[in-house]
């Protein structure tokens, strides 16, 4: 008999993402009704400390697999050994966040074991017939799809800030369960020959509770600093059209849209951006939406929850002061 | 070097999506066009060929309208083009297309096979890596460069919060990032070339299936998003109109 839902905990240096902690909290939510159980599931080398975190998090339990091989991440081997925890264990459900990993494993893991896959979804709740419903915007979040995955293990990724996250339980105890960790020689073939983070004391794009972005209005790279400083009275990210990407202005990784970074913060400012449907792509479901533009008929004032119609250079120091007010 | 692209046609990004009788989207009168990141793939497919000899084959599983965007990729310098295209495939999910895909390239010589990272109609962003598994081969997504040398390609991938790169033997898949290159548009002398290439059009019993693979998702509903809610413009002296964008931010919205 399938049970439980499974996370995927994705952590980086001893810190468990965000997005784990969001899905770990949806999960047991859906998990009571049914009462399933739910499992928190921790690849990695000398994660002893994040499994037990993750145990506070509200999992009935915890699956540990410490090893050697799983320090990097390596589509292969987490594959490999997340594919046979999965066979053994027979969860109905596996859930990871829409992250650069999640997105390269899911769809992974997913063939391996022979089942659909919902990606990148903006919504999950109970169904009656096939355990799990999902919603997933489609064609740039001009549509949305409501799908359900009919063999189980559901395998899913799940946009990061589609869900709260719940709050530690010191006295939560879980049970924690070591496994082996079972890698197939072919797993083995990709190398990993370096990684390179970039220092950044602002929160990755992706995961931002607030972002401010900068389109072609900002006129040049070095007026940016404008909005570091707005970003780091609040402690947001910054991000960028394509405008600014394509004129050399800000680093690709920064883009918002179709063919940058699909984020969903609950406040999303966008300063001397006209609001292109590939912009709104990346951007849609932002939960609430300010922009700054001097044309008073700009796309983004059709899209955003509030708008101040005025000359940027102008508006966005006077918010920076305005925000550190609130310190 | 053999390399074979998957190649989506899909809506231009501009297009308006509504939804016909059924509930599905509506396809008619819409633009199509090569989805923008297997144009990159495309790109570079080719550059590997200029460099180590070799051909080029753009794999599609479409529809009718799908040669036009595949004679776009041969007008651009690809040799030669296999559409797989069968009526049972109008309800494919990403496991079918994937099955059939690694089928129709396990019957052509390959040693390198490229995709985009996404498509921006579905935005499922696994079939490639699903035709990786298929084919039991690595693979490499979001790939921002691309190093080939005689066994083996080092590749640069996006990361969350910087890039990491990684080493696999060939033959194995990549998927294309923004930034890999920039894509070649096709000159005049490509296009007329291009209509006499190769575009072989199979069905699935062509490919030597016995029966259709069966998809693995229930059956989509679709819906088009609710109109947003008229926002609010605020109006004022820069400064006021700050202080009340603050305000509302706090108060109303609860955001800050
Ligand atoms: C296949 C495809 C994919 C794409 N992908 C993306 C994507 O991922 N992300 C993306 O962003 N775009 C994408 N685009 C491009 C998109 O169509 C737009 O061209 C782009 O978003 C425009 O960027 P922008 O709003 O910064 O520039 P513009 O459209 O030029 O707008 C600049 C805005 O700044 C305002 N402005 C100027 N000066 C000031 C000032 N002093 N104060 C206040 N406001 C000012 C102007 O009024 C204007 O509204 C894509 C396009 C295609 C075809
Ligand atoms: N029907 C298809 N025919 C050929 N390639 C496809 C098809 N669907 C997806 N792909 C490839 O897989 C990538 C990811 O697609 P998707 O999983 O649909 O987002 C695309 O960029 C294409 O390279």
């Amino acid at each position: 008999m399938a049970k439980g839902i499974w996370i995927f905990i994705e952590h980086h240096d001893g810190l468990i993402r965000k997005v784990s902690l969001e899905l770990l909290r949806q999960a047991k939510i859906i998990a009571e009704a049914s009462g399933d159980p739910v499992t928190a599931v921790v690849l990695g080398k000398n994660i002893s400390s994040v499994a037990e975190t993750a145990g506070t998090y509200g999992a009935d339990k915890v699956i540990i697999v410490d090893d050697e091989k799983l320090g990097d991440y390596t589509t292969g081997a987490y594959t490999s050994v997340l594919n046979k925890l999965a066979r053994d264990e027979e969860p109905l459900a596996i859930l990871l966040g829409n992250t650069a990993i999640g997105k390269d494993l899911a769809p992974r893991l997913a063939h391996r074991l022979g089942v659909g896959m919902a990606s990148d979804c903006i919504g999950m709740e109970a169904d009656e017939k096939d355990f799990l419903k999902f919603k997933r915007p489609i064609y740039g979040g001009k549509a949305f799809c409501e799908l359900t995955l009919t063999e189980k293990p559901i395998v899913a990724t799940i946009r990061p800030n589609t869900f709260p996250s719940g709050a530690p339980d010191a006295a939560w105890k879980a049970e924690i369960v070591k496994a082996d960790a079972v890698i197939n020689a072919d797993d083995l073939r990709a190398i990993v020959k370096e990684v390179a983070l970039a220092a950044s004391l602002r929160p990755e794009l992706i995961e931002a509770d607030i972002i401010i972005s900068g389109g072609r209005g900002m006129k040049g790279p070095e007026n940016f600093v404008l909005l570091e400083e707005c970003a780091d009275s609040i402690g947001a990210a910054v991000g960028a059209s394509r405008a600014a990407v394509d004129a050399g202005w800000r680093e690709q990784k920064f883009q918002v849209g179709q063919t940058g970074k699909t984020v969903s913060p609950t406040l999303y400012i966008a300063c001397g951006i006209s609001g292109a449907i590939q912009h709104l792509a990346g951007m849609g479901s932002s939960k609430v939406i300010v922009a700054i533009n001097k044309d008073p008929d700009a796309n983004i004032f059709n899209l955003a929850d509030y708008g101040i119609v005025g000359d940027l250079f102008e508006i966005v120091p006077l918010l920076t002061e305005e925000l550190k007010k609130l310190r | 070097m053999n390399i074979a692209v998957c190649l989506k046609q899909t809506f231009d990004t501009e297009a308006k999506i509504s939804l016909n009788s059924s509930g599905k989207i509506d396809d008619a009168n819409v633009t199509r066009c090569i989805n923008p990141y297997d144009e990159y793939a495309v790109e570079a497919g080719l550059k590997l060929k200029e460099k180590f000899g070799g051909e080029v084959t753009i794999v599609s599983v479409g529809g009718e309208k799908t040669p036009e965007s595949m004679r776009t990729a041969l007008a651009m310098g690809a040799d030669k083009g296999i559409l797989i295209k069968d009526p049972v495939l109008e309800q494919a999910d990403e496991w079918v297309v994937a099955e059939v895909l690694a089928k129709a390239i396990s019957q052509i010589p390959y040693d390198i096979i490229l995709s985009g990272r996404i498509a921006v109609d579905d935005q499922s962003a696994q079939v490639a890596i699903r035709v990786a598994e298929a084919l039991g081969l690595p693979s490499v997504s979001t790939v921002l460069a691309l190093e080939v040398e005689e066994n083996k390609a080092v590749a640069t991938r996006e990361i969350d919060g910087g890039t990491e790169v990684i080493e696999v033997p060939l033959p194995a898949v990549f998927t294309a990032q923004k930034g890999l290159n920039e894509p070649r548009y096709p000159n005049m002398m490509g296009i007329m070339k291009a209509k006499n290439k190769e575009l072989k059009v199979l069905s699935l019993n062509d490919l030597g299936f016995a029966e259709a693979p069966a998809r693995k998702s229930g059956e989509a509903v679709y819906s088009l998003p609710g109109a947003r809610k008229a926002g609010i413009k605020i109006q004022g002296e820069p400064a006021d109109s700050v202080r009340e964008l603050v305000r509302l931010l706090s108060e109303e919205a609860k955001v800050i």
